[in-house]
């Protein structure tokens, strides 16, 4: 019966690994055909670097990355103090209404999003993916900042109102370290979910922008060829590596 | 790209708004006598209001209007009835006469062709098939690894967690190649001497895809439960004289309620919505509620796009329904809430 149990686990893990194994065992085949091995070989990590396209796409995306993390930590964190300071009511509000994003399926904010962007008549593109990615960057961001905030003293920052700092002096030199260690893992996770994201992106830009996971999804809606498969487990990696570093993160400060 | 206008009630709403906004501001400012700290919420209430609660009425009001913007329930009724726009284009004087001769709406081509209605009640099934499959596949996988005797649970448990952290999209890929005519599988079986199958772009290869995606979801809501779960309970069960299945039926099962029924959700809720699962394995053959509203929004023609709102905010009311389900099922989130 033991024994019986361990094989059936075994057969379950092996059901949810072996594709992904497989898929980053393939990228290093030196020949075109997944049909047969044909030695160890970097070849299609190389071609990746010479498509004009893919380099673009990279370039898209970690720079929507990057500005997504930034503005939304900003927003987010500056949200999360007010909203941490509000009374019951309107607190209860803000934060269902935080919540949407993030019980919403994709699709849905997905498309939208971009029923705003065909009301207001903006034209789809880099602009347009970027402000879908902060949307759904901020509340993330929120979720991270507020166990810091309740952690902190709640009578600092009047403490130092009353010794006559201005609002903002004290949200630099009294809020902001106190909560910094909650910033940066949501900025952290912010960046990661920006790179990760396909739906809402899919749906927020033009087929002229592409990022990495549209661009992978247009090709393969064509058949998978082997740089396919290079990108795919190169992203792979890179995001499951960034994903368990802000949990990890994550645990050790809720401990 | 379009010829959509933009109404213009709507620049009066959305300046409204803003002022409302200000107004508001203002006043709370006015009233505290100066800066308070709620107020650093104000940029963010700003960009919720934009990118959060306007485009969820947008939903609605594209949905309820025809593309020159007028109140119409069409939308409702082309889902419906998804011969509803041929029955119209016909003057329904003259379908009648039609029918009278005899004729039968196939033969006029207005037969019902599976979009709509029909897509949506494929797409639950499809999403009922995989949450029974993984429920079945993962339940007693959870149940092993809970296990006080199973020294190694704890540590196998992180392998479950490890996919829900990957990418769908990537995943999914991933088992597209394997699938492939001349992927590792069909190349096993040729070597076994059965021969290439063609494993992709079926019913079977979107339901397996969903099944690998979402199976994960299942296991680790059960698991947190059972193994939070007082093993006392059930020791006692067995020193009053219950054997292993009475004390799986009467004690376990119940008490791990919670946890399936937020695995259920979890597992339900993407597999209703997806569309490139079934895009990329199902190679356009298969056809999801989550295809449809794609198919719809790729679509240049404008009613196309009214249409698909409608079936967006159908999906909408059934996510809402279903947490409002899980929240009454399991409103301590004892399941474990994952991000």
């Amino acid at each position: 019966m033991k024994t019986l149990k361990r094989i059936y686990l075994g057969l379950i893990l092996l059901f949810l690994y072996i594709p992904i194994v497989v898929l980053i065992i393939q990228s290093f085949n030196a020949g075109e055909s997944r049909a047969k091995w044909e030695g160890f070989s970097l070849i299609w990590y190389g071609k990746l670097f010479d498509d004009p396209n893919i380099m673009n796409a990279l370039w898209i995306t970690v720079s929507i990355a990057v500005l997504a993390a930034l503005f939304s930590t900003v927003l987010g964190t500056l949200a999360a103090i007010g909203i941490h300071a509000m009374r019951k009511r309107p607190q209860a509000l803000m934060l269902t209404l935080n919540n949407i994003p993030m019980t919403m399926p994709d699709i849905v904010t997905g498309i939208s999003l971009m029923l705003l962007f065909i009301f207001t008549q903006v034209e789809r593109g880099y602009v347009t993916m970027l402000l879908a990615h902060i949307t759904f960057d901020v509340p993330y961001v929120i979720l991270s900042v507020m166990p810091k905030l309740q952690q902190m003293n709640k009578n600092s920052y009047e403490a130092a109102l009353d010794l006559g700092a201005t609002p903002m002096y004290a949200l630099f030199h009294v809020i902001l370290p106190e909560v910094m260690p909650g910033v940066i893992t949501g900025a952290m996770l912010a960046f990661t979910l920006s790179l990760d994201d396909f739906t809402i992106s899919y749906f927020t830009t033009s087929p002229l922008v592409q990022n990495l996971s549209t661009l992978i999804y247009s090709q393969a809606r064509k058949g998978i060829k082997p740089t396919m498969n290079a990108l795919s487990a190169l992203m792979f990696v890179v995001l499951l590596v960034l994903l368990l570093l802000v949990n990890k993160r994550t645990d050790s400060q809720e401990k | 790209m379009t010829d959509f206008q933009v109404p213009v009630w709507g620049y009066w709403v959305m300046g409204a708004g803003l002022a409302a906004f200000l107004t508001l501001v203002g006043m709370y400012v006015k009233k505290n006598r100066g800066f308070k700290r709620p107020l650093f919420a104000s940029p963010y209430v700003l960009w919720l209001a934009l990118f959060t609660v306007i485009p969820c009425l947008l939903v609605a009001y594209f949905s309820f209007t025809d593309p020159a913007g007028n109140f119409t329930l069409d939308n409702f009724k082309n889902f419906w009835d998804s011969n509803y726009n041929a029955r119209k284009a016909i003057d329904p004087k003259e379908l009648e006469s039609y029918l009278a001769m005899g004729l039968s709406l196939e033969d006029l081509g207005l037969a019902r062709n599976a979009i709509n209605i029909d897509t949506l009640v494929f797409s639950l099934w499809m999403a009922f098939l995989c949450t029974a499959i993984c429920l079945l596949l993962g339940y007693p996988a959870a149940h092993i690894m809970a296990d006080r005797e199973f020294k190694l649970g704890p540590t196998l448990v992180i392998l479950f967690i490890v996919p829900m952290w990957m990418n769908f999209l990537l995943r999914t890929i991933a088992m597209m190649s394997l699938l492939e005519d001349n992927g590792l599988i069909n190349n096993v079986l040729e070597m076994m001497g059965v021969g290439r199958q063609k494993l992709l772009n079926n019913l079977a290869a979107v339901q397996l895809g969903m099944v690998y995606n979402f199976l994960p979801f299942m296991v680790f809501p059960i698991y947190n439960v059972l193994n939070k779960m007082d093993y006392k309970l059930s020791e006692a069960a067995m020193d009053l004289g219950c054997d292993k299945w009475h004390t799986f039926y009467k004690v376990t099962l119940p008490l791990s309620v919670p946890g399936v029924v937020s695995g259920i959700t979890m597992v339900f809720m993407p597999a209703v919505t997806t569309f490139y699962i079934s895009r990329l394995l199902g190679g356009g053959k298969v056809q999801l509620f989550g295809d449809l509203i794609e198919a719809k929004f790729l679509s240049t023609s404008l009613n196309e796009w009214n249409v698909g709102s409608a079936l967006s905010l159908i999906m909408m009311i059934l996510i809402l329904a279903s947490l409002g389900l899980l929240r009454k099922a399991d409103p301590e989130g004892e399941g474990g809430g994952i991000v």
